[in-house]
């Protein structure tokens, strides 16, 4: 049987590259897949406590679906956000995104 | 070793080099397909976990509805952003940092936490976990209230999304 802290390690290695892909990547396209990988490894550590440590109730399960569907809208929104930038600016690249700025 | 082991160590290498390789491919394309072989990667660590209704919807949510999304909006800006020129901050060296920082603190963490090499207690009802699951979903006492912000949720992105995206008309 695999122990518990393999699957912790490896989503603590997987939320570092996609912390590492946030805060480094200019395209605001790969912004999103590295808080995809986020979500991801998050999504893993939820499901390897409810199986390890309470593997009887389903709060868990539970709370990995509602991850899901925040993870769905979040890429929705955001990629409607980048591509409205996009017809605005002809741009992409996230240093460039600063109409808010004064 | 067992032959779950065998298989754990196998899909994490290739899982954790695609993600690799999502972060640091010049091609946008090539970084959505590696997302999607990291995705498939998760969904077998959702098996491992004996949460199969997970793998599913893994495969059906992530892959088939927001990896093509990725690589819709990829294929849309993809003039701006030729795959000349560096991809990355020119202190990239900060955000590596900053992550192995962070690793470095979950492991530490990790290590002091005497929970940390349990093996998991058997499924005490191996066939039943879904319904269990749908009903919990939906039953007053324990998740509708999530569940459905969760829907509202989803309805207010998709009308946010049209509305943002949407061609407007001068």
């Amino acid at each position: 049987m695999i122990p518990l802290s393999w699957y912790l390690t490896f989503a603590a290695f997987l939320f570092c590259i996609g912390l590492y892909g946030v805060l480094v990547r200019k395209n605001a396209i790969a912004i999103l897949m590295g808080i995809e990988l986020m979500l991801n490894s998050i999504n893993i550590n939820l499901i390897a406590f409810w199986r390890y440590r309470s593997s009887d109730g389903i709060a868990g399960q539970a709370f990995a679906i509602i991850v899901f569907a925040v993870a769905a809208a979040e890429v929705a929104v955001g990629l409607a956000l980048i591509i409205s930038i996009y017809r605005r600016r002809s741009s992409i690249v996230a240093d460039d995104m600063n109409m808010l700025k004064w | 070793m067992t032959p779950e082991k065998i298989i754990f160590i196998v899909v994490a290498l290739v899982t954790l080099g695609a993600a690799l390789s999502v972060v640091i491919s010049r091609n946008l394309i090539h970084s959505a397909l590696w997302l999607i072989l990291a995705l498939f990667g998760i969904a077998i660590f959702y098996v491992l976990l004996d949460a199969g209704f997970f793998a599913v919807i893994q495969v059906i949510i992530y892959i088939g509805a927001i990896a093509i999304l990725f690589i819709f909006a990829a294929m849309l800006t993809r003039r701006v952003m030729q795959d000349t020129g560096p991809q990355s901050n020119p202190n990239w060296w900060l955000g590596a940092l900053i992550a192995l920082l962070l690793f470095a603190g979950i492991a530490l963490i990790l290590v002091n936490w005497q929970g940390f090499t349990t093996s998991a207690p058997e499924l005490a009802n191996p066939s039943g976990r879904i319904s269990q699951l749908g009903l919990a979903l939906v039953s007053a006492d324990q998740y509708v209230l999530p569940f459905e912000l969760a829907s509202l949720l989803l309805v207010a992105a998709m009308i946010g999304a049209i509305f943002v995206a949407g061609e407007k008309k001068p």
